[in-house]
């Protein structure tokens, strides 16, 4: 039994004064990732039966390269915002709460990373 | 996590019928939640039948008519009976809403009525708001100005007091917060559709001055960015504001207030 008032309880920490810069990334993130969706769906469709060489030649091209990364930025950083809200949402016990969220950023650091990697490969080789 | 089954004591088993149809008239069948601290026992729905013919046209007729005709140990909160007070603040036929203006005639087969979701109950259709009083009282509703008041009033034009149309009609019933699934899971932390709504009434109030302060205690990862904007809230509420927009506009002054 608790001898706390219910405004003690609800006032708790206090304000943690943070969360516009989170709302405000996973727009910016998502209207991002709209448009350059729209040009990888453009890329795919023009590549559609390419060889192996058109397409290291295609993404040699600096523009269609330096797109490509943004791409995979944007929407890495946009699926580990969408990813906290989740974990925050519905794991409540501090510790597992931690513990995911740890490995959200560790997943979405190495899909990004591994994405980045493999586009960097064919755009030097 | 979350948890998405009720525990063991809290699961409903059938209860007693009171009041079977008998002669003519319009029967209704009611099916109440019923729970009491006094007897150890599981909640439990209990039937009462009713002739409408000799009942109110509301929800809440039927109710005081339950407690004053056939059972007296039926609990639920009441005050003004016509939608202003907010005591009367039930889930009726799937929905969270406002006895006193829900008509009966708007519910097809039995009516179903259970106290608002996902709260502690203190007895039958009575939750215990405790902890949603305390979030109103953690928003400061009331006026915080630095400029020595005036001799006479705080003026206000007629534009300025316009803007709080659509908020100051809120009666604190609950019902948006207690259909808000973010509020289910999280409202140890995060503040709910009404008072969220009440904190855009006191920011948009063109006389205060604590604007900014208000903000800073609004932002908050828990207190309102829990908001996924479900909507459940504007649905539910028997007032018929709309307290998703209010938290879109809290949301819109954040962002606004740093680019
Ligand atoms: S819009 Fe926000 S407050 Fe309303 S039900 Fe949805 S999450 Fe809850
Ligand atoms: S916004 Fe509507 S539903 Fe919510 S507390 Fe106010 S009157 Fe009730
Ligand atoms: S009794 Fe007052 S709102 Fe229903």
């Amino acid at each position: 039994m608790s001898m706390r008032t219910p405004l003690k309880n609800v006032r708790h920490l206090g304000s943690a004064k943070e969360g516009a810069d989170h709302f405000w990334l996973q727009r910016v993130t998502a209207v991002a990732n709209l448009v350059l969706g729209l040009f990888l769906v453009w890329l795919i469709a023009s590549l559609a039966g390419a060889d192996y060489e058109t397409v290291k030649a295609t993404l040699a091209n600096p523009i269609n390269a330096i797109l490509l990364l943004m791409l995979v930025i944007s929407s890495t950083i946009h699926m580990r915002l969408g990813m906290q809200v989740v974990i925050e949402d519905y794991v409540h016990q501090e510790s597992s709460k931690i513990l995911l969220l740890l490995l959200n950023n560790f997943f979405a650091i190495l899909v990004g990373a591994a994405c980045v990697w493999a586009i960097l490969k064919l755009s030097f080789a | 996590m979350v948890q998405l089954t009720l525990p063991k004591n809290s699961k409903v088993t059938r209860g007693k019928t009171w009041n079977k149809p008998s002669g003519k008239g319009n029967w209704k069948e009611f099916r109440i939640y019923r729970w009491t601290p006094d007897d150890g026992k599981n909640p439990h729905l209990d039937t009462y039948w009713i002739n409408t013919d000799e009942c109110g046209p509301m929800v809440l007729d039927a109710l005081i008519k339950i407690k004053n005709e056939i059972d007296q140990t039926l609990t639920f909160r009441r005050s003004c009976r016509e939608g202003i007070c907010g005591s009367c603040s039930m889930n009726i036929d799937g929905t969270n809403t406002l006895a006193c203006l829900k008509a009966i005639s708007d519910v097809s087969g039995a009516v179903k009525i259970y106290p608002l979701p996902h709260m502690d109950v203190v007895r039958d259709l009575v939750p215990d708001l405790t902890h949603f009083y305390a979030q109103h009282r953690s928003i400061e509703p009331w006026l915080k100005t630095d400029t020595p008041t005036p001799p006479t009033e705080w003026k206000q034009s007629r534009d300025d007091r316009e803007v709080l149309d659509g908020l100051y009609e809120c009666i604190l019933c609950a019902c948006c917060s207690t259909s808000c699934p973010s509020y289910w899971w999280n409202s140890d932390r995060y503040l709910g559709p009404a008072i969220l709504l009440q904190a855009y009434r006191w920011v948009n109030d063109s006389r205060d001055e604590a604007t900014g302060e208000r903000l800073d205690n609004l932002e908050d990862p828990f207190r309102l960015y829990r908001c996924h904007t479900i909507l459940n809230c504007t649905r539910a509420c028997p007032k018929g504001l709309n307290p998703a927009k209010a938290i879109a506009e809290l949301k819109k002054l954040m962002v606004e207030r740093r680019v």
